[in-house]
Order: C-alpha cells, then sequence, then structure tokens
C-alpha cells in the first residue's frame, strides 16, 4: 500500500477510503456536517459484515444452542462454537476450552474476582491494581476484598502515565493473590509493559489478569506471548456487537474454579442432591448465551484479521502521532497521557475551558468524542482535572477529521476566551 | 454556531468569567453540596437566612460555563429575595430550560432558554438550582442532577 505523502506512516487515502465504505454509519451528517467519530474507546462502529451477520443470524438460522436435535439448532451450535474458535485464533490462545463467551469485559472480570474470591483470597491477601485502571477492574475486586478481608494495593504512575516498574516489584509479596492490570489505558493511552509484568508476577507463582478492552481492536494481542493467566475483552470495542465479550483464561483455573453462575447449559446432570457441573468453558456459561452477538464478534474479527492488525495499527499510530503534532500546536492544551508507548488515545485539557463545554461545541461541529472521567477518576485525581476531552481512534479516521478537529478546538478558544 | 450562540449567550459567559458572589459565606445559616460526577461540575452554596428572607448567598466551585454560569445568575436573583419568592423562581427556570414556558425579554433566566435544545446540558443548568434548593431544605446529602 502506497502511504499518504502528507502524513508519513499513513496509509493511501484511498485505502481507507474504501474501509470507511465498510461502515453504513459513517455515511451521515450530524447538524449538517459529516460525522466524524472520534470515540472509539466508548465503543467503535460496526461494519456492514458484521450487521449482516447478526441479520442473517436471525433471519436464516435462529434457534438455541447445545440442545436441539434439528437443523436449525445443529447449525446455530456450529455456528457458535466457530465463533469461539475464531476468537481462540485471534488471541492465539492454546485451545477453544479456554475461551468462555460472556457480556463483556465487565463480566469477564467479576467471573475472575468472584471466583478468586472463593478459591484464593483471604484476610490479608493482597489484590494489586494499577493507578490507571478503568473502575470496572477496581470496584469487582472490591466487592471480593469486603467478603473476603483481601486489600487492594495500587501500583503507582510518573506524570507522563507510566507505570513505576521498580515500586511494582516492591509491590509484589507473598500476600499478592493477583496482579489486575490495564493492556491499554482507556484514559491515557498508555501501553503497559504487560509480558514483562507477567514475567515478575510469575516469578513469585502469582496469576495475572489484563484488562484488554482497549488492547484487541489497536495491536495484536497473543496470550501465549504474554503469557496471562486471564485476558478479558469486550466485542463492541473491536468492531462488534454489544452484550458479548470473552474471558480468556488459562485451563488450569478454569478447571479449579467453582462455577460463576447456575442455570442450564453449565450443567451434566442435575438432581436435587447434588449437581454435576458441564466440563470447561461451558461450566462458566450458564443460561441461555449471546449466540448472534458471539457470531456477530465472530465476523468483527475476520474483518479486523483480513485488513490486518497490523495495518491497522499502523495507520493508527501515524494518526496518533498527527494529532499529537496538531494538537499540541493548539495554545493553552495540554495532553494528558505522555507515555512513551501510546495507542490511539489523546486525551488532553484546555485552557480552563471544561471539557464539557469543548463536547458540545464539537458535537455541532459533527465531530464526537467524550468528556468526562472515562471511568476512571483515580487517573484524574493523579493529574489534578476533574475530566478529561477524549479523542479515540479507529481504523477509519483519517487526517482530514484531525484537521477538523484541530480546527473546531481552535474555535472553542476563541469562543470561549476568557 | 447560531444555536451554540444561543446555549452560550453573551450573559453566561460574561457570568462565567465573572461570577458574582462567588466565595465563602461567613455566617451561613444554610449550606448544601451539588457534585454532577460525571460531568466533573461541583457546587457548594451557602445561605444567610433571616427570617423568611434570603440576606445573602454565595456559592463557589468548578465545572462547565452552564453549571458556573447558572450558579452565579441565580445568586443575584435570590439575593435579598424570601424562600418563597425562591422557590418560584426555581420553578419558573425549570420551565424555561425545559422549554415549558417562554421567559419575558428583560428575564435574566432568558439566557438559559437555549439550554432546552442541548439535552444533555439540561442537568448542568438546573445543579445550582437544585443545590439551593437542597441549602433550604436542609437536606444534608450531596445534589446531584444526573
Ligand atoms: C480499559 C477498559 N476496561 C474495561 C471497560 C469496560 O468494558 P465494558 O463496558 O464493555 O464491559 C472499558 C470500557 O469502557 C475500558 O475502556
Amino acid at each position: 500500500m502506497t502511504p499518504n505523502t502528507a502524513v508519513p506512516g499513513l496509509l493511501d487515502q484511498e485505502v481507507v477510503a474504501q474501509w470507511r465504505e465498510d461502515f453504513p454509519i459513517l455515511r451521515q451528517t450530524i447538524y449538517g456536517k459529516p460525522l466524524a467519530y472520534l470515540d472509539n474507546a466508548a465503543t467503535t462502529q460496526k461494519p456492514r459484515s458484521v450487521i449482516e451477520t447478526v441479520a442473517r443470524f436471525y433471519t436464516e438460522i435462529n434457534s438455541n444452542v447445545h440442545r436441539g436435535v434439528y437443523y436449525l439448532s445443529e447449525r446455530a451450535t456450529e455456528l457458535y462454537e466457530e465463533a469461539r474458535r475464531t476468537v481462540q485464533r485471534f488471541l492465539n490462545a492454546p485451545s477453544a476450552a479456554e475461551i468462555v463467551f460472556v457480556r463483556g469485559t465487565t463480566e469477564a472480570i467479576n467471573l475472575v474476582a468472584h471466583c478468586l474470591g472463593r478459591t484464593r483470597l483471604r484476610e490479608g491477601s493482597e489484590i494489586l491494581l494499577s493507578q490507571m485502571e478503568h473502575h470496572s477492574n477496581i470496584v469487582p475486586w472490591q466487592l471480593v476484598a469486603e467478603q473476603t478481608g483481601a486489600h487492594l494495593r495500587v501500583i503507582p504512575m510518573n506524570e507522563h502515565g507510566e507505570l513505576d516498574l521498580e515500586q511494582y516489584e516492591h509491590l509484589l509479596t507473598e500476600r499478592t493473590a493477583i496482579v489486575a492490570v490495564v493492556h491499554v489505558s482507556n484514559s491515557l493511552g498508555t501501553i503497559n509493559p504487560v509480558a514483562e509484568l507477567v514475567r515478575q508476577a510469575h516469578a513469585r507463582g502469582i496469576p495475572v489478569l489484563v484488562d484488554g478492552a482497549q488492547a484487541v481492536a489497536h495491536l495484536r494481542v497473543d496470550v501465549q506471548e504474554l503469557d496471562c493467566d486471564f485476558y478479558a475483552f469486550s466485542g463492541h470495542k473491536v468492531y462488534g456487537p454489544t452484550g458479548i465479550g470473552v474471558l480468556y483464561a488459562k485451563r488450569r483455573w478454569l478447571e479449579e474454579f467453582p462455577p460463576y453462575q447456575g442455570g442450564g447449559d453449565m450443567i451434566r446432570q442435575v438432581t436435587f442432591e447434588r449437581t454435576l457441573y458441564n466440563e470447561v468453558p461451558y461450566k462458566f456459561e450458564a443460561g441461555t448465551p449471546n449466540i448472534a452477538g458471539a457470531i456477530g464478534l465472530k465476523a468483527a474479527l475476520d474483518y479486523v484479521s483480513a485488513l490486518g492488525i497490523d495495518t491497522i495499527a499502523t495507520h493508527e499510530h501515524a494518526l496518533l502521532r498527527y494529532a499529537t503534532e496538531r494538537l499540541q500546536a493548539i495554545p493553552g492544551l495540554r495532553i494528558i497521557g505522555t507515555a512513551r508507548q501510546k495507542a490511539a488515545i489523546i486525551s488532553f485539557v484546555l485552557s480552563d475551558i471544561h471539557p464539557h463545554d469543548i463536547g458540545t461545541f464539537l458535537d455541532r461541529e459533527g465531530i464526537a468524542i467524550r468528556v468526562g472521567h472515562h471511568c476512571t477518576q483515580p487517573v484524574m485525581d493523579f493529574f489534578g482535572v476533574p475530566a478529561t476531552s477524549r479523542a479515540s481512534f479507529a481504523l477509519y479516521n483519517t487526517p482530514e477529521e484531525v484537521d477538523r478537529l484541530a480546527a473546531a478546538l481552535q474555535k472553542v478558544v476563541e469562543f470561549f476566551r476568557v | 454556531m447560531e444555536e451554540l450562540r444561543e446555549l452560550y449567550q453573551q450573559i453566561i459567559l460574561e457570568h462565567y468569567r465573572n461570577p458574582r458572589n462567588f466565595g465563602e459565606l461567613s455566617e451561613a445559616t444554610h449550606r448544601a453540596e451539588g457534585n454532577n460526577p460525571l460531568c466533573g461540575d461541583r457546587l457548594t452554596v451557602e445561605l444567610r437566612v433571616l427570617g423568611d428572607r434570603i440576606e445573602d448567598i454565595r456559592f463557589r466551585g468548578s465545572g462547565c460555563a452552564i453549571s458556573q454560569a447558572s450558579a452565579s445568575v441565580m445568586t443575584t436573583l435570590v439575593k435579598g429575595v424570601t424562600v418563597e419568592e425562591a422557590e418560584a423562581l426555581f420553578e419558573r427556570f425549570h420551565r424555561i430550560v425545559l422549554g415549558e414556558t417562554e421567559p419575558e425579554a428583560l428575564d435574566l433566566l432568558a439566557a438559559f432558554a437555549g439550554v432546552r435544545e442541548f439535552p444533555s446540558r439540561v442537568k448542568c443548568a438546573t445543579l445550582a438550582w437544585h443545590t439551593l434548593r437542597a441549602a433550604l431544605h436542609n437536606v444534608a446529602e450531596v445534589v446531584t442532577t444526573e
């Protein structure tokens, strides 16, 4: 592919223009302006192949899985299990039995926290998180800490939004029961050195959970290379449907853990005295799952794989560099999160102008960004700001959209000039 | 741009830049806090009520232009009025931002009529007024309009 000459590393505009064609929603105008969707860290848009796959499932195949003996049910079961194998290959997991379908990252983390609470956590145990965790990787641990008498410990970060690895080493003790860290921070964009964190934890026999919600759409994830025990992500942040997500867990944990929820599908035999649980991963999939969601997620991962995650990453990285340059040139703009390793996310504050005012202003320009604390209040506290504005990129974003963002921010400055 | 100018009227921008009655109130008799954590809008409203009259009012806080200007305008309107009159202003303000009534031309509250076109911003405009009411009613919990 030929590079974009104006912005080094960016793909040929025609390639991106073709990608954009795959996303029907991007064609619309908002208040008369073309939509510039820059809130991809919240959720990504869906390509036609995902939308059509889900529609086709309901139009032609809909039936329940794992129970019917008739054609449609067998077909639905096949597609559902095929989706599991697609996720397995996407993460390079050793076995499809290590892929549990859940509602999303949040449920995946709750599952692990709950099960670990029942098996490993006790009075005085320590749960080691980082200072840049999303609330969904804080609150589930607080809930089990309350039940078990365990405590939360926090890996600090520096003013760039990079974890303090020296402190990390000191925080790993014989009391540490689990390390739970975000792969890519949703409010700072920092890519954490997960493989290194895992290596150090494993040297002390401590398991590691990685929150991959912001990672899978932006960089190649290989759970065997990372060697993490758990990896969680949400389908909707990687061009798939909402309501479907994945927990990858090493088999030994799934074998050791008790079920998370009880119900149909997760059992082998039930009497009122005793229940035999199904094998993994079904032990963790109680009730009728989100079948269409799983199949839609497969379509999304196929889409990403067809384009090539490395191609996407290169494009987004160039976009991030370009946006960083353009935004830094705006007087009074301060980027929050300046780690050396970053992915697709720029958080910023602009003079004294409140992010909420910025968001409303940009909305009228057809530009969708996120403003607020991004479910990471400890990060906001650390940087001493109540909220930030955040632009986050996906494969379909263009340098023209970055230009529009920069121009609109310039207008914001003039409008609110104090 | 037109609608943005409607939302961010000169009066609002002016109050945002130079908030009136900003700071702490000595000998306050009533006090309440407002917080919209999703947006990061925070306010403290303090009152000195003598008899049934609001003798003095101050606010402090931080947040978006709409929330801060609304608080500032509110303090200028309720300073010196009776509690009953303040409640009536509260009602009128809400009818204006929700588009249930057309404000009169010279009404300071008219500046907030543009908010109705921005449903996600109504909560910013109303935070100060709900905090005022909580103060008058001695509500201890932090007020939110999210
Ligand atoms: C880093 C991170 N973790 C977890 C989540 C939660 O994901 P979900 O709401 O899809 O469960 C998000 C989503 O905002 C996120 O950005």
